[in-house]
């Protein structure tokens, strides 16, 4: 351990994780400090990675060298790709992980990082040097001084947890909770808030009738979710489903009343996405049965995630209700539901690039801001890792991944213009770039970009230029191949006879017509590589849609390119009304763009600004 | 695509001494080329032209008109400008637009895109960009928004019960592509087709049965209808007669129709006279009849002629269910009753007129101008607003023909976003956070 460090982050979570790593890959002498080594990258909740959204997000993280995508794909043991039937722009990777696996591995990954001390201690609070933030202040009274400090505090941070009525302090069960932050940000003036989020029961996997359950089985081809890996090689997991009945809607509504939830002891807003069992009771009265899924925390343990039951009722009520439903009529609960309360910051106050406006050099990532996931927090940590290094190092660059270059870009933005109202979840409904924005071509998106900000490594830089070598030159070939629609008919391919010819490229994108087929008419297409050709159909497939979105696209960054001072008064802006100089005064949008997204923010006050930012 | 060319009515709309269109981009020069006979290539920059003005489609002359041309960049935007110096009557300027509209490449410019333009391409000072924040702000979708709810509520609820059905729909499409893992019902969106159908249906009704310009340009219909002997000829002819406003008189195509065009004070105005309504079981006049009903249910309005003396309006009972707006009742041969008999009439809300001597036709001509001006709303900024409306609609309804389930769901969404964008331009922004409210209102989701 040294006395002195370009960049600190606080907190081994997911957000820690990838912020350390980063601000290491960025050159920065970087320490991680957590309260204890064990419970790096541990997973709090769900033990699953990906999804729709967010299995988009980690292969962004992926593409800018994360380290989330290349652990998960260690960890993983049931791979499957979510709406596998749909379109490739809708396609979510999502694994199942073996908890051990994934804190191990990711554990070695950090440890192998040059740059980047791993130091066990509890943080009591801030140095600061002015209004700046220059280091960190340990239990023990010892001072770290640094650069740039990320504070990534998940739940810890007044952590409250409740069962039933029962509360106790904490940020996650068997843990301790951090007071010493708080009362600095407020003293700042930064605007904090309480949100609220909760987890299942978990139970004992002896014990439940698995015979009687319906199955869960995996994709038959593991796709990995790093851009460098070719295989998985962990063995595989099925999960199962049961289901709530009438019986266990009966208990659960005859206890209401003992709910932390509908007493009014938790104020904290939950997520929508993850309602307790009671939420979903009140809310939809009719339906008389709540899928299950019960998912297997790891390979050699018999502990077993129940999805879709968390709750906020009492233990004995949870004893109660669980035992009413299929196959889990004997389980035994090795540990009970609970609720738990933390405080945030309303993402409002920071910068794109995750930096409290109000406090300099100190960054914010995960569920400090507002969000709620373990991949939304990974590319939060990336985003202001990188950033607290560039600004440790004294670059004047930022990384800026944009909404039209990823959704790390969609949430940032949605976060700092929009600010939350519940804790903040990714959906490819969020991006109105969605074609654009797919799983399959993240590296396509980043990892250029990524490779000029000094984020990724030779080794993937030159694995991201073969691979795109081998497109590129492909799908020129394919656009100068030529068929009349008279020839594709002696294939059996029946387009309309309008005697315009067909590219490759055109008739890839044919819904009926297969790879087979294609090759039949062009044989010299034998050499394209499977997975190259795959990209370029999707491409094909997206064609005409992706160019009006790349039209958009460059009119949105247009508005992105103005830049905003930070230190404008808007009261100074003539032709702004009182509403709007209160709405910019407290985001401080740092380009056109950003303003215009601010809700109520009309085109005439963007103008008035256009006209400041020429001045 | 990107940069489309835009257009925009620069002076206030409305009855006005000159007008001025402004078009600008990179394809404005397309005006001279389509509308006008100037040749394109020795078009001087900065120079104004006095020209004729014609419709693309049938080359008949819009307007006489001054016309200049701002090369690239020595203009506002610092892209190509024409400049259209127009006579100020709404019909002239509507036609342009409409003219305008139909040019590849071209639309309607935004609030403030001028300017925006301008200042992109670095054409604008401080001072200026300043002064022109509040002449935008008169323009900006909220008050749009405001000034149609002021004028027409039920159209307002109109688009409001839209806003709410593409919500729903995109809610359910993109329920369906972001929770795969979760108990949505498999036929969700096939039972979105058909709200879309519906959706589709109602937006073209709409913009086929509410088109304002097309009405501005092709004259406003007003159907005579009564018996054959109630003097619905003479009425004709007594209009046809005030020569301030005869434009021409075509004979109709049928031999007892009769198309008069005139100009009533500003507004385009077609007199189309039918056959005489009465119960017969002579075949052409039966004809005749049916094509007097198919008229009169086509009519803007309807102006029911009768014989004061001898009918009474019970005789108009078996067509009342044709008409789509309330008619003007107009009781003729008023010089033969006595004062009482026509207060009397009155009192059943007709207006006594004798057509022969023209007695009473002004205050019909009064009352029918009253009429149009209501019904096209006299106010400028609404026609304007509604000429944008339009395009933002034709715009909706193409992305929702172009939906169906043949293709990626996600490129099924994608007409419905793009169709939610455009209706969002008029009913204000439809956000992320509006789907997701009905998508966790309409389904229960989540572990």
């Amino acid at each position: 351990m040294k006395n002195e460090y370009d960049v600190i982050v606080i907190g081994g979570g997911h957000a820690g994780c990838e912020a350390c790593a980063a601000a290491a890959r960025m050159g920065a002498q970087t320490a991680l400090i957590t309260h204890k080594i064990d419970t790096i990258g541990a997973m709090s909740c769900n033990p699953a990675i990906g999804g729709l959204g967010k299995g988009h997000l980690v292969r962004e993280i992926d593409a800018l060298d994360g380290l989330m995508g290349r652990v998960i794909d260690k960890a993983g043991i049931q791979f499957r790709i979510l709406n596998a039937s749909k379109g490739p722009a809708v396609r979510g990777p999502r694994a199942q992980a073996d908890r051990k696996l994934y804190k191990k591995h990711m554990l070695e990954m950090l440890q192998a990082q040059e740059n980047l001390d791993i130091i066990e201690a509890a943080v009591e609070g801030l140095l600061f040097n002015g209004e700046e933030v220059s280091g960190v202040i340990l239990a023990d009274g010892k001072e770290l001084k640094a650069k740039s400090v990320v504070l990534t505090s998940g739940t810890f941070l007044n952590g409250v947890m409740f069962v039933g009525h029962k509360t106790s302090i904490g940020g996650r069960i068997d843990d301790v909770t951090c007071v010493g932050i708080t009362p600095y940000l407020k003293s700042k003036g930064v605007e904090v808030g309480r949100l609220k989020t909760g987890t299942p029961a978990r139970l004992n996997g002896k014990t439940i009738n698995w015979e009687i359950l319906e199955t869960q089985s995996g994709d038959e081809k593991l796709i990995p979710f790093s851009y460098l890996n070719k295989e998985i090689t962990t063995p595989q997991i099925n999960c199962y489903i049961t289901h709530t009945n009438e019986e266990t809607h009966q208990i659960i509504r005859d206890n209401f009343d003992k709910c932390a939830l509908f007493s009014g002891l938790i104020k904290g807003i939950g997520p929508r996405y993850c309602p307790s069992i009671e939420d979903k009771l009140v809310k939809f009265a009719d339906k008389t049965s709540h899928q299950i899924f019960l998912e297997p925390e790891g390979l050699d343990t018999d502990v077993i995630y129940p999805n879709g039951i968390s709750t906020s009722l009492p233990a004995d009520v949870q004893e109660k209700f669980i035992h009413t439903m299929k196959g889990l009529e004997n389980v035994e609960i090795l540990q009970y539901a609970y609720a738990i309360e933390y405080d945030f910051v309303n993402p409002q106050e920071l910068n794109s690039t995750l930096e409290i406006k109000k406090v300099p050099h100190l960054f914010l990532a995960g569920q400090i801001n507002g969000t709620t996931g373990y991949e939304e927090a990974a590319a939060q940590g990336l985003v202001a890792g990188a950033n607290a290094a560039l600004k440790a190092l004294n670059s004047d660059k930022i990384l800026y991944v944009d909404r039209s270059m990823g959704y790390i870009g969609v949430m940032i933005d949605d976060l700092i213009t929009k600010g939350v109202d519940e804790p903040y979840r990714m959906f490819t409904s969020r991006s109105e770039y969605r074609l654009f924005l797919r799983a399959d071509n993240a590296d396509a998106r980043l990892t250029e970009y990524g490779y000029h900000m000094g984020l990724v490594s030779e080794e993937r830089y030159s694995v991201f230029k073969q691979k795109y070598d081998a497109i590129n030159h492909y799908h020129e070939l394919v656009e100068s191949l030529f068929v009349s629609p008279q020839e594709l008919e002696t294939f059996g391919v029946k387009t309309k006879k309008d005697g315009v010819k067909r590219t490759a490229f055109n008739v890839m994108s044919y819904d009926n017509v297969s790879r087979e087929t294609v090759l039949q008419i062009w044989p010299e297409l034998f050499e394209i590589p499977e997975d190259v050709y795959e990209a370029i159909e999707i491409e094909a497939i997206y064609a005409g849609y992706i160019k009006r979105q790349l039209a958009d696209i460059e009119l949105f960054k247009k508005d992105e390119k103005l830049r905003i001072k930070e230190d404008v008064d808007y009261k100074k802006i003539g032709g702004l009304s009182n509403e709007m100089v209160a709405k910019l005064s407290k985001v401080k949008p740092s380009t056109i763009g950003e303003a215009s997204r601010i809700p109520g923010v009309t085109p005439a006050a963007i103008m008035a600004i256009l006209s400041f930012v020429k001045k | 695509m990107t940069n489309k060319t835009i257009y925009a009515l620069s002076t206030v709309n409305g009855k006005s001494g000159v007008a001025i269109i402004r078009v600008s981009g990179a394809e404005a020069l397309a005006v001279v080329k389509k509308m006008t006979e100037l040749d394109v290539f020795s078009l001087k920059s900065r120079y104004a032209y006095f020209t004729d003005l014609k419709d693309i489609v049938s080359r008949g002359t819009l307007d006489k008109c001054l016309l200049l041309y701002f090369k690239a960049p020595n203009s506002f935007t610092g892209e190509d400008i024409v400049e259209l110096h127009l006579h100020g009557s709404k019909a002239v300027i509507s036609s342009v637009i409409k003219n305008l509209s139909s040019l590849e490449n071209f639309r309607m410019a935004e609030a403030g895109e001028f300017s925006k333009r301008a200042f992109y391409n670095n054409k604008m000072d401080l001072t200026e960009a300043e002064g022109l924040a509040d002449l935008i702000d008169a323009e900006t979708s909220e008050q749009q928004k405001f000034a149609i709810r002021q004028m027409e509520g039920s159209l307002s609820n109109l688009y409001e019960t839209w806003r709410e059905a593409l919500i729903k729909i995109l809610a359910h499409l993109e329920a369906y592509i972001d929770f795969p893992d979760e108990e949505i019902p498999d036929d969700v969106v096939e039972k979105l087709l058909n709200n879309v159908f519906k959706l589709q249906n109602e937006i073209k009704q709409h913009l086929e049965s509410d088109n304002i310009g097309e009405r501005l340009r092709e004259g406003f219909r007003v159907v005579i209808v009564g018996a054959p002997n109630a003097g619905k000829s003479s009425l004709l002819n007594n209009i046809a007669k005030r020569e301030v406003a005869i434009v021409s008189n075509i004979a109709g195509t049928t031999r007892d129709a009769i198309d008069i065009h005139l100009d009533l004070k500003g507004y385009p105005v077609v007199f189309t006279d039918t056959a005489g309504l009465r119960e017969t079981i002579e075949e052409i006049e039966q004809k005749g009849i049916e094509i007097a009903k198919s008229k009169v249910s086509s009519a803007d309005l309807v102006i029911c002629l009768f014989d004061g003396e001898k009918e009474n309006i019970s005789i108009f009972d078996s067509i009342k269910e044709l008409f789509k707006n309330k008619p003007i009742v107009v009781a003729n041969k008023c010089d033969k009753l006595i004062s009482e008999q026509c207060s009397q009439l009155e009192n059943q809300g007709c207006l006594p007129i004798c057509a022969k001597t023209g007695e009473g036709v002004e205050v019909l001509l009064n009352k029918i101008y009253e009429e149009i001006e209501q019904r096209f709303t006299s106010n400028s900024s609404v026609l304007i607003t509604r000429a944008r409306y339009r395009e933002y609609l034709s715009d909706v309804l193409e992305n929702l023909e172009l939906f169906n389930l043949d293709k990626e769901i996600e490129l099924s969404a994608e007409d419905i976003r793009l169709a939610a964008r455009s209706l969002g331009k008029i009913t204000g922004r439809i956000e992320v956070d509006d789907i997701l409210d009905k998508i966790f209102g309409d389904f229960c989701i989540g572990k």
